[in-house]
């Protein structure tokens, strides 16, 4: 591709090889503090992804491990403090639902456990007859509560209703547990690879469509530039994220790919126009010309002639759109309207968050933002130190 | 200047025509027969032939594409497929509550962006502003929707200092009440990439030439960053504000969900939830023709801050 690719031993001995754009540009990256850390952080998750990916960890995150809403292990103490002082104020109409004389024997915490799951299954459920449970009586409208909730106790996430549950569940984990008492932090794990392989997917696909067009049309110019400037126009005027919802409207079957097409195809306006700009400068160089006077096709001139000498910008840009892909596939999950309900996301996670915070569990909002804050931080200042180092000049 | 105007304006029609064209080739070649969407919502299938005969699915595609340049031409896109309301009337009575939100958030969003952004480009290079650059990266990464979560929760459900959602009907209590929370997380939100993004703009400017010949001449420090800077800064900061214009109707779409309130972005994501084809149709379409229109402005604008801008 450029210089610096070819093997020095190539030179001619005695001639001292000049260093390159590309092992300048890796030499300025190193030197500089920030974009190393930033560089292993990015590093550490796309590693993490794949050994996702590829199912060697937290392929078991759809385990229910732990007792439901179970907090993290360093909070577990506090939690159960904060639940009990919550619980007589913010959930009086859960509290006379228990037979409370069955109930008062048992551990506080797993009590309140369950009061706060009727509560909010309650809250999801609406009202029902009155019914009683083998462990707890029921003397509230709560039929349609209870057959959920003796569904779940017979999962064995009760020690209340079921002393001698076949499998133990953790009172606590170290990222606490969701609804259905799976880890979150394999969850978080899981949302990472489903939130950085889309976001590195659309990338693509909107720079290699930005980058042919752009191509076309500032080689070209006339007719094809005109054209395809229309056809920019077009995508740009709508606004990004109107347009991705029109889209995700129209196209019913969710999925992953859905999810890369709907984001690839209207992500690549702006970098069209920046690839444009370079082909416009690019193709009456001199060194064009040369490759014209030898005989190099259009084909030829476009894409290895002139490519390499603007490929560091479309290398900005590709960082640039993995980390504005990641920010609205969360969103577009988090609407719903992104990847499938069983495939988890930050997005999704969000959303389950979202209702849990009232609720006074904030580990599965807290550990989403914290991953997802930390990889778009890590990566956002990657790429302000990749253009810097790309152009030097900017300085 | 008119002429100017005019030929800009009649480069509307051929990316306008685009963009009818991109919708059309979405919702009805794409989207396929409503009678399938429309069998779950609307038990009346006399209905139905209605609205089929309305689209004319049974027409060739460049019937049916007459039909909806008709549409966006008259304003009239019929009526929304779950609520039955006109579609003219939903932009009537979701566009002011959106508004409410969104010009003061603009408003507000400006001053303070190009305030502190003025700030840390005349302490360039001190740990003041590298704080403030590592705050907004670090703000800039955590969703919107973070935000919105903590704040609703946190500010309105548990301090009481606002209310959880709603909307009323009094022009002050919306503005003072109801748009005072969602304003406040839209200004968290925008304004760490913007003060990055003006700071960047301030930079360019602030190493020029004619900034050591104001200070050479002994123009005070804020006559220099006020008047000279910032006013040579302006025009990708107009550009920066114009293109975020639009987006903001439907930008706070997020914000308008969580709070409730009925403003087009919420309709936006109703819309898509139902699949209310006639709804998202015409909000696209007039927000991309609202975008173009901005554009415009934007350039117009340039000419007023700076003369030496040639129209052409």
């Amino acid at each position: 591709m450029t210089v610096a690719s070819i093997s020095p031993n190539a030179a001619p001995i005695g001639i001292e090889r000049s260093p390159g754009l590309w092992s300048l540009a890796w030499k300025r990256l190193l030197g500089n503090g920030v974009a190393v850390v930033s560089m292993i952080v990015v590093a550490l998750f796309l590693l993490l992804s794949l050994a996702t990916a590829f199912g060697w960890i937290a392929a078991d995150w759809n385990r229910e491990v732990a007792v439901n809403y179970a907090p993290p292990t360093w909070f577990k103490d506090s939690h159960v403090n904060a639940i009990e002082a919550a619980g007589a104020t913010k959930a009086p109409d859960a509290g006379p639902a228990l037979d409370g004389a069955a109930q008062r024997a048992e551990v506080p915490n797993e009590r309140d456990l369950l009061r706060d799951t009727i509560a909010e299954l309650k809250r999801q459920l609406g009202q029902g007859g009155a019914t009683a449970d083998s462990g707890v009586t029921i003397v509230d409208p709560l039929a349609d509560v209870m057959t959920e909730l003796r569904k779940q106790l017979a999962r064995g996430d009760g020690a209340a209703a079921k002393p001698t549950g076949a499998e133990p569940k953790l009172e606590s984990l170290p990222f606490g547990a969701d609804k259905w008492g799976r880890d979150v932090l394999k969850k978080v794990i899981q949302g990472s690879k489903t939130s950085i392989l889309v976001g590195f997917a659309a990338a693509l696909v909107a720079t290699l469509l930005g980058t042919v067009l752009g191509a076309y049309a500032g080689y070209y110019g006339g007719k094809t530039d005109d054209a395809l400037n229309w056809f920019y126009s077009i995508f740009s005027s709508i606004p990004y994220i109107l347009l991705v919802l029109a889209i995700a409207a129209v196209l019913k079957q969710k999925g992953v790919l859905t999810v890369v097409l709907i984001l690839g195809l209207t992500g690549w306006t702006s970098i069209f126009r920046l690839v444009r700009a370079e082909y416009l400068k690019h193709k009456a160089r001199d060194y064009v010309r040369a490759a014209n006077a030898i005989g190099a096709s259009n084909r030829r001139r476009m894409f290895v002639h002139i490519f390499p000498n603007i490929s560091h910008v479309v290398l900005v840009q590709l960082s640039l759109h993995v980390v504005l892909f990641i920010k609205s596939e969360v969103i577009l999950s988090f609407l719903g309207f992104g990847v499938p309900v069983d495939t988890v996301s930050w997005g999704s996670m969000l959303n389950e968050a979202q209702n849990e915070l009232i609720l006074g569990y904030w580990w599965q909002l807290a550990a989403a933002t914290a991953f997802m804050a930390v990889l778009v931080t890590a990566f956002s200042l990657f790429t302000d130190d990749l253009r810097d180092a790309l152009d030097p000049k900017l300085k | 200047m008119t002429a100017y105007i005019i030929r800009r304006l009649w480069q509307i029609v051929p990316t306008m025509a685009g963009v009818i064209l991109l919708i059309f080739v979405l919702f009805n070649v794409v989207g396929g027969d409503p009678a399938y969407l429309l069998a779950g919502k609307i038990s009346n299938p006399e209905s139905i032939a209605n609205i089929r005969k309305q689209l004319g699915i049974d027409e060739p595609y460049w019937m049916q594409l007459l039909i909806f340049v008709k549409q966006v031409l008259t304003f009239d896109f019929g009526q929304s497929w779950s609520t039955n309301e006109f579609v003219s009337n939903i932009f009537a009575t979701r566009l002011p509550p959106s508004l409410m939100i969104g010009i003061p958030l603009m408003i507000l969003e400006t001053l303070i962006a190009i305030s502190i952004a003025l700030g840390v480009a005349y302490l360039r290079g001190s740990f003041t502003d590298r704080a403030a650059m590592v705050t907004c990266t670090v703000a800039q990464s955590v969703s919107i929707l973070v935000y919105i979560i903590v704040f609703q929760y946190w500010l309105a459900y548990r301090f009481g200092w606002f209310p959880v959602q709603g909307w009323g009907n009094h022009f002050f209590e919306n503005l003072v009440k109801y748009a005072s929370l969602p304003v406040l997380i839209g200004l968290v939100v925008s304004l760490a990439p913007n003060i990055r993004l003006y700071r960047t703009f301030l930079l360019d400017e602030i190493n020029q030439d004619y900034v050591r010949t104001a200070r050479a001449k002994g123009l005070g420090e804020s006559r220099v960053m006020f008047v000279h800077v910032l006013r040579n800064a302006s025009i990708p900061i107009i550009t920066n504000l114009m293109i975020q214009l639009p987006g903001l109707l439907v930008g706070l779409f997020l914000i308008e969900r969580f709070f409730s309130i009925p403003g087009i972005g919420r309709e936006v994501i109703l819309a898509v939830e139902r699949s209310d084809f006639p709804v998202i149709k015409a909000i696209t379409v007039y927000v991309a023709l609202a975008t173009m229109l901005a554009n415009l402005a934007a350039d117009l604008l340039y000419k007023a801050v700076d003369p030496r801008v040639e129209l052409k």
